[in-house]
């Protein structure tokens, strides 16, 4: 049965990558190396063209839908509950400190996609007292271990991006399809998006960037000045949320 | 001694207390004779020895189960080499229960007899809920 | 010493009695919520921090206003508090175990709480804020049991106990000091990233803790033969009167700052405690009976006449305290989190099980401080 799984993931994933129209993928060509061809970079970051967004409105929810699904994210329908990995927020409520009121409407309610920025000055890291969360040296992923997590909830007031959630419940009875090859939470720990450290390792994009048909998320190594990412850092001119805190977000916008 | 008997029907009492789960189940009519483990595994083509020797699965799987769990979590380590060489996923999900399918015999009537409760199934999927 | 503890009044043992019975309902509702997880609370993603982490915070300022005794006792050899200096001690004691509990009540996953130890992380405030509340816990314990032996068997303590409470006195500032670095050095929340909130946090301690140690000494006048004289009170009330001064002095330079500057991301929070948001308006009616009650206090507990009149001073103790543990266990936290840092107002109430396990914590506190001042009164009594 494991190497019958394994083989249709395998299958899968690169049926949908074919079919999932032109990602903007960096590395494209080593994708599809078998899994022990994991994806690496010294520094993964992700750009998030918002211009496109907005020219396919219903766009956001099959990507937000993507990751929700692969990680097994339940929806309690309430948000006092709520758990969220990568979600929208109106501009105005992303980027609190740069909207205006004589902005279009359209514009100051466009929304806009919003995810853990796996900064390279993470708030959340430096006040973790257990170092349940950390950042990896390797490629700078702001990761989370579900073992070790005593709950405290520090990260969440630390967390300038509001980007962390806490389970309050058992949110197993909440998911609507369970993806078996992740573990699901167990109540009383926090999680967040890990830019799909495990799908990297496998040698896949994140999810939300495959699902992206509008090529609206790209993804790739920040410290490779070849790579698509500071190609577009480059030609565009981009921002990122709370540039003031100093945490150096990896994640960034075109407006 | 002032207040011998006191002393004894206290103590009396406490011994009694103590060893209640005994007695509870003696009454029961559950002795303390060893579970049913079966440990017969599912015929996996490549897959007909342990990622370590049995002896040592016996008495330190948990170790090992902590070990892995932390290489790759925290390490980003995901690849466990035998001593000859043989190359194994570090997943508890998808290599050990891979040929240890039979999780309720092989796995769960020894951790109830002991009395252990190990917390993987609390976000790690069952082999039931996977089919 | 501990036997002394065992003998005692019918009013003693009822009250214990029911004590007990508080935290028997409590605990009924802490295994709800360990089975439950911590959706019992009002507690929510936007305010994930509430009345526990606030009673936690309150508490850590009685804990160390112990200093208040012990520093002119010990330090200045101010013989009047020579009576009063072990209920002070015998104060911090049941204070530091009820901010332990309350932090451990709070965790998502409590028996991992070990984790904080077994994986050391020094960059984390809230490692160091572990270590001092134990270590402030510890020194307490060895100070008061060791001087109240020594005064038991009518010796002066040994030497080198002396090194212990020396140490204990800024042991005592660090433990709030580290309670506010808690929230001070959070970039998210402009409300609690203030140079101020350590100098407050010290000064609503060391004004609530003197008040809260009047009004158990008047009440032990009242309910044992244990009269600690009018002087110690005196002196405590001028203590808490300079403290109180300085704390609201302190409260009014954040307001000045805020809303001079006009930053909104400071002055938002001030507006949703004073006058609400968006029809928002929890915190609103509490932080005016703060800010009244504050200003009452300090009209009756600075003239030397009504604070010399122990009646008055009783009043203006009690009034001091609520507009502190309204600032402190109310206000101060969960307006950190309104608005979040995304702008957005997610209110919080604290639900009913969440105040019954809140008061499960209070009374093991108060059975603590029961038995311990009873031992003390009862060494005391023997001795004379």
């Amino acid at each position: 049965m494991g190497l019958d799984r394994r083989n249709f993931i395998k299958i899968a994933g690169l049926s949908t990558l074919g079919l999932a129209g032109k990602p903007a993928v960096d590395a494209i060509a080593r994708i599809r190396l078998p899994e022990e061809a994991p994806l690496t970079a010294k520094r993964w970051a992700m750009v998030i063209d918002l211009r496109k967004c907005r020219e396919n409105p219903d766009c956001n929810e099959a990507c937000i839908h993507a990751c929700h699904k692969v990680h097994n994210v339940p929806d309690f329908k309430n948000p006092k509950d709520e758990i969220k990995w990568i979600w929208e927020e109106r501009f105005e409520h992303a980027f609190h400190d740069q909207s205006q009121e004589y902005a279009d409407e359209s514009h100051r309610e466009l929304p806009a996609l919003v995810l853990c920025n796996h900064c390279d000055d993470p708030p959340c890291v430096r006040v973790c007292p257990t170092e349940a969360t950390w950042k990896r040296d390797e490629d700078g992923v702001v990761m989370m271990d579900w073992h070790r997590c005593i709950g405290c909830r520090y990260c969440l007031a630390a967390c300038p991006y509001g980007a962390r959630s806490f389970n309050w419940r058992d949110p197993r009875p909440f998911i609507e399809e369970i993806e078996p090859d992740f573990p699901t939470r167990m109540r009383g720990v926090v999680e967040k998006c890990t830019f799909c450290e495990e799908r990297l390792a496998r040698g896949e994009m994140p999810a939300c960037v495959e699902a992206c048909d509008a090529g609206a998320l790209t993804f790739g190594d920040l410290e490779d000045p070849e790579s698509r990412v500071r190609e577009l850092l480059r030609t565009h001119f981009t921002i990122r949320r709370k540039p003031g805190l100093g945490t150096q977000p990896s994640v960034y916008y075109i407006i | 001694m002032f207040d011998g008997w006191k002393i004894i029907v206290g103590l009396i009492i406490f011994i009694t207390l103590a060893t209640v789960p005994f007695w509870y189940d003696a009454a029961a009519g559950k002795g303390t004779d060893a579970p049913d483990i079966r440990i017969e595994t599912k015929d996996v083509p490549g897959r007909d020895q342990c990622v370590m020797p049995a002896e040592y699965m016996r008495s330190d799987h948990m170790e090992l189960l902590n070990e892995w769990r932390d290489q790759v979590v925290r390490g980003n380590q995901r690849v466990h080499v035998t001593a000859d060489g043989r190359k194994y996923s570090r997943s508890l999900t998808n290599t050990c229960l891979d040929c240890h399918s039979n999780k309720d015999t092989f796995c769960d009537r020894c951790h109830d007899y002991m009395s252990v409760k190990p917390y993987c199934w609390e976000c790690h999927l069952e082999p039931e809920v996977m089919k | 010493m501990l036997e002394k503890a065992l003998s005692g009044s019918r009013g003693y043992w009822i009250w214990l009695a029911v004590l007990v019975g508080i935290i028997f309902i409590g605990f009924l509702f802490w295994l709800k919520q360990f089975h439950q997880g911590l959706m019992i609370t009002g507690l929510s993603r936007d305010v994930s921090w509430g009345f526990y982490i606030a009673q936690f915070t309150f508490l850590v300022g009685v804990a160390a206003s112990a200093v208040m005794v012990v520093l002119p006792y010990y330090l200045h050899n101010y013989r009047a508090f020579g009576k009063v200096v072990i209920l002070g001690e015998f104060l911090a004691i049941p204070s530091v175990i009820m901010c332990m509990t309350f932090i451990f009540v709070d965790m998502g996953q409590p028996f991992r709480i070990l984790n904080v130890f077994i994986h050391p992380t020094p960059h984390s405030m809230m490692f160091w804020d572990t270590v001092a509340l134990g270590g402030y816990l510890l020194l307490n314990l060895l100070i008061g049991w060791t001087t109240l032996g020594a005064e038991r068997k009518s010796i002066p303590p040994p030497k080198w106990i002396k090194p212990f409470i020396i140490i204990s006195i800024p042991w005592a500032v660090s433990i709030h000091t580290v309670t506010a670095f808690l929230y001070a050095g959070l970039a998210a929340r402009p409300f609690w990233m203030t140079a101020v909130l350590a100098p407050r946090f010290l000064a609503s301690a060391f004004s609530s803790g003197p008040a809260l140690l009047i009004l158990l000494i008047l009440l032990l006048r009242k309910l044992t033969d244990f009269d600690a004289g009018r002087e110690p009170v005196q002196k405590l009330a001028v203590i808490a009167a300079y403290a109180m001064s300085v704390n609201v002095f302190l409260i009014l330079m954040e307001v000045f700052t805020a809303l001079y500057s006009g930053i909104p991301e400071h002055s938002i929070h001030l507006k949703y405690m004073f006058v609400g948001i968006e029809g928002n308006m929890a915190l609103v009616p509490w932080m005016w009976l703060s800010s009244i009650l504050a200003v009452f206090t300090l009209l009756l507990i600075i003239p030397p006449k009504t604070r010399r009149n122990e009646a008055v001073l009783a009043v203006a103790c009690v009034t001091l305290f609520l507009s502190i543990w309204i600032d402190k266990g109310m206000g101060m936290i969960v307006a950190g989190y309104v608005p979040n840092p995304l702008g957005e107002v997610t209110q919080y109430f604290p639900t009913v099980p969440e105040l019954l396990i809140s008061l499960m914590v209070y009374a093991v506190g108060a059975l603590i401080i029961t038995v311990l001042y009873k031992v003390a009164l009862s060494v005391r009594a023997s001795v004379a």
